[in-house]
């Protein structure tokens, strides 16, 4: 199918592999969230992620020990903040806005050696008769792992955050830590926790742009997609699903605004270049915006820090 | 006597600065209802705390029918049988009431079976709660049940008790009386937080009283009369307020049929609000937390703006007009909020003087501070209002709530205003900070200025106030004069009415 110059069914295909590292970033981030604690350093633990990542694939020549290695990359970074606020309690916003400089400026360093390298190419997934299928076959039955990890974990995130006991316990730290604590929850390892797992995910989502969707290393490549991610855990209202089609959203407009470009569309570069940004913005806004309670699925402990009083 | 089931014996526990308990040692008994009576800052809470395994204690030791009980964390005190239920509830507003219980128990049923088994315990006690719905929407005595169905599906042995009664209408306590004697005819004991004497006159066996963190006496509270208990639990004799005769002057404010939306999306909306307050009244709203009090707070000190013409100030319309307008016109307020609203916590008592004695005090010009006048209308607010601190130079937050409290509510005062607006005067304040708050009120009222009193603190409406309203959900009833108004018919006029009635008749 094409309209104009542009093949539908490759656009799709070429959206969801846009949309996939700020997906994973911001499913990492919304669970923070929900845990009640603001990382800003989306971006810092990302590009380390794609840094430590890229790195550890070119030398082991396996994508896949270099996603490990970007994960573990981005939760070490995570940790750091959470020993900064969790520990000697400093300021959130603070510290989430220092890991982020840390992080580029770090990654940069460790990357050095690496920039104009390839890294060893990640396989698409074998999924046998269903990449067949014309149309739907190229559009969504011709990625690589991570893409259906992605899903499969956003899928994971909604069932525990609205099933599982700790996934209960995760969201009433997040929303009242003081009564939390009075029931002898531990407010402190609950969000160590979910920084650490925050931080694995920002790292994927960064791997995901070094060893796939650009595949390269440069210095600060990561170019504000951690800030989108941060974006879309709010307007999504801090949920899975939602936060999901944000991202394809966001990605889709990625993509169709780079073919408008390569088809000469009569429309300023640089218009076309901020598009996805409003776009999604836009339209989360708007979504976010229709219901008087739309803001209550906040957590009520957002960026509060917690002092046992006792 | 009955069978020991909890013995405490020399508990002492220290914070920097403070001896919070001090060698404290009582028994409660199997099924006995045990009334621990003390001042705020006597130690009941730290005292509670040790039992639910929230706090270690330095010293001491405790004995749960027989064998040592040391409860590191609450998950244990609840495996030990002993259930709690908070002053402040430890409830999560955007989870439901199913999942709130959830949270509270140590091995809960799957959410489906645990809905079941809600309906079947809040029916059991009187304690009607619907399982799926919203904690954040339910009221003060709702989200109560909430925590008491949470502590009794776990059959425990001991329940312990955190005021609460504060926020409930006499109604609401006549039901809450009634579960709990069921449950203490049924072999729980309970430990009952309180300072409200007649309650625990009515309720309990046995009273244990603290204060300054040591044990009192122990006694048996219906033999002692309400003021022997007072006098124990403050160790001074105390004097109420003196209320000077006054001629009521000029009406000066007026609310006309105002309805406004809150601002807070638990929050509840004003609906049709109006009434008049004359120079030298004093007016006690009453009503239970979370009908409307703070937006009706807000709406007159001009931070939830409404229509010009429907709010008016001595004649003139002053509805739309923001916080700083209104002072300079003559009305002022002091919000329920010490730390946060009332004053800025990390900012030293000169600046918060400065915060509202701005406009009236002329405390800057051409855009610029007077530190020096700041400093002097600080110290004279100290000075007056007996506030203990060691200067002006202290944070807000340093200081104990009465103090901070005597501070705030002074700042106002000395603002000389025409009218007055204070919610929660008293809360959380000792007795002796209470008496004076409420003196100062009645002073500035025989002075000619007219004072509203937010309260959910009847027997200080009742002190205070010559004219008496409710709120109810946003509603306020008439206004009728104080004098003659029986509780029971307060009780109506607060809306206990609805929804009160225990699911079972026969239980009554």
């Amino acid at each position: 199918m094409m309209i104009g110059s542009i093949n539908i069914a490759v656009l799709l295909a070429a959206l969801m592999v846009a949309a996939t590292p700020i997906l994973l970033a911001a499913i990492g981030e919304l669970v923070v969230e929900k845990a009640g604690v603001l990382n800003l350093g989306v971006e810092g633990m990302m590009i380390m992620g794609a840094c430590v990542g890229f790195i550890i694939a070119v030398n082991t020549g396996s994508p896949l020990i270099g996603f490990m290695g970007a994960a573990l990359g981005g939760m070490g970074l995570s940790l750091l903040f959470a020993l900064l606020t969790q520990a000697l309690m400093t300021n959130q916003v603070a510290s989430g806005l220092a890991l982020t400089l840390f992080g580029l400026g770090f990654s940069a360093l460790l990357g050095q050696k690496y920039v104009g390298i390839t890294p060893p190419r990640t396989p698409k997934l074998d999924l046998g008769p269903l990449s067949e299928i014309p149309f739907l076959g190229r559009a969504l039955f011709s990625h690589d792992i991570m893409v259906y990890l992605t899903i499969a974990l956003v899928a994971a995130v909604w069932w525990f955050l609205k099933y599982a006991r700790a996934g209960m316990i995760l969201r009433a730290v997040g929303e009242n830590h003081d009564a939390a604590h009075a029931l002898g929850y531990h407010v402190k390892r609950v969000r160590v926790l979910a920084i650490m797992f925050g931080g694995a995910c920002a790292g994927l989502g960064g791997a995901y742009l070094s060893l796939i969707r650009v595949p390269q290393w440069t210095e600060g490549m990561t170019v504000g997609i951690g800030w989108i991610a941060l974006a879309l855990v709010v307007f999504a209202s801090w949920r899975p699903w939602r936060a999901m089609a944000g991202a394809y959203l966001f990605g889709g407009v990625v993509v169709l605004q780079l073919n408008l470009q390569a088809a000469g569309v009569k429309i300023p570069v640089e218009y076309l270049s901020m598009s996805p940004y409003l776009i999604t913005i836009a339209v989360l806004v708007f979504i976010s915006s229709g219901k008087a309670r739309g803001s209550l699925n906040a957590p009520g402990s957002l960026n509060r820090p917690f002092h046992a009083s006792n | 006597m009955r069978k020991p089931l909890l013995c405490l014996d020399g508990l002492t526990k220290a914070y920097p600065g403070v001896l919070a308990n001090d060698d404290v040692s009582f028994e409660i008994g199997e099924g006995q209802v045990h009334a621990l009576l003390g001042e705020n800052g006597a130690g009941k809470s730290t005292l509670v705390k040790m039992i639910y395994g929230l706090v270690k204690p330095d010293t001491g030791q405790m004995t749960l029918r027989g064998q040592p009980y040391t409860p590191a964390q609450p998950s244990e005190a609840r495996l030990n049988g002993v259930a709690m239920v908070f002053q402040h509830f430890s409830l999560f507003d955007a989870l439901d009431v199913a999942e709130n219980v959830a949270l509270g128990m140590e091995n809960p049923p799957a959410l489906r079976d645990l809905a079941r088994r809600i309906r079947d315990v809040s029916e059991e006690y009187g304690l009607p709660l619907d399982p799926s719905r919203l904690v954040g929407d339910l009221s003060a005595g709702e989200r109560q049940r909430v925590e008491i169905v949470r502590c009794l599906l776990q059959d425990p042995k001991l329940l312990i008790m955190d005021e609460p009664t504060s926020v409930l209408t006499p109604q609401e306590v006549d039901v809450l009386f009634h579960t709990l004697r069921k449950l203490s005819a049924e072999g729980t004991a309970i430990l009952y937080i309180s300072h409200k004497l007649d309650e625990i006159r009515a309720l309990c066996d046995e009273a244990t009283i603290l204060r300054g963190g040591r044990k009192v006496a122990t006694c048996d509270p219906r033999e002692k009369s309400s003021r022997e208990l007072a006098e124990l639990m403050v160790g001074q004799v105390l004097s109420p307020p003196e209320r000077a005769e006054r001629i009521l002057g000029e009406v000066v404010l007026q609310v006309d049929k105002l309805s406004l939306a809150s601002n807070n999306p638990f929050g509840t909306s004003l609906k049709d609000i109006s009434f008049t307050l004359r120079a030298g009244e004093v007016l006690g709203i009453a009503g239970v937390a979370g009908n409307g009090q703070d937006e009706l707070l807000l709406m007159l000190s001009g931070e939830l703006p409404a229509s010009a013409e429907q709010v008016k100030l001595k004649g003139q319309p002053i509805g739309h007009l923001g916080p700083n307008a209104r002072r300079s016109l003559g009305l002022v307020a002091a919000p329920e909020e010490r730390l946060g609203h009332a004053a800025a916590p990390d900012m030293s008592l000169t600046e918060n003087a400065l915060l509202s004695g701005a406009e009236r005090k002329g405390l800057t010009k051409y855009g610029f501070i007077d530190w020096h006048a700041t400093d002097a209308f600080a110290r004279e607010i100290i000075a007056r209002f007996d506030v203990r601190t060691p200067g002006p130079h202290v944070l807000a937050r340093a200081l104990s709530g009465g103090n901070l409290q005597k501070y705030v509510i002074g700042r106002e005062i000395e603002l000389d205003p025409d009218v007055i607006i204070v919610n929660q005067p008293t809360w959380g304040v000792d007795a002796a900070a209470a008496a004076f708050i409420r003196q100062a009120l009645l002073d500035l009222a025989s002075k000619g200025a007219a004072v509203l009193v937010i309260s959910q603190d009847l027997d200080e409406l009742l002190e205070v106030a010559e004219s008496f309203a409710a709120l109810n959900e946003g509603r306020l009833t008439a206004v009728r004069p104080a004098k003659g108004l029986s509780v029971e018919e307060i009780g109506l006029m607060m809306g206990g009415a609805h929804d009160m009635h225990p699911a079972h008749e026969g239980m009554a």
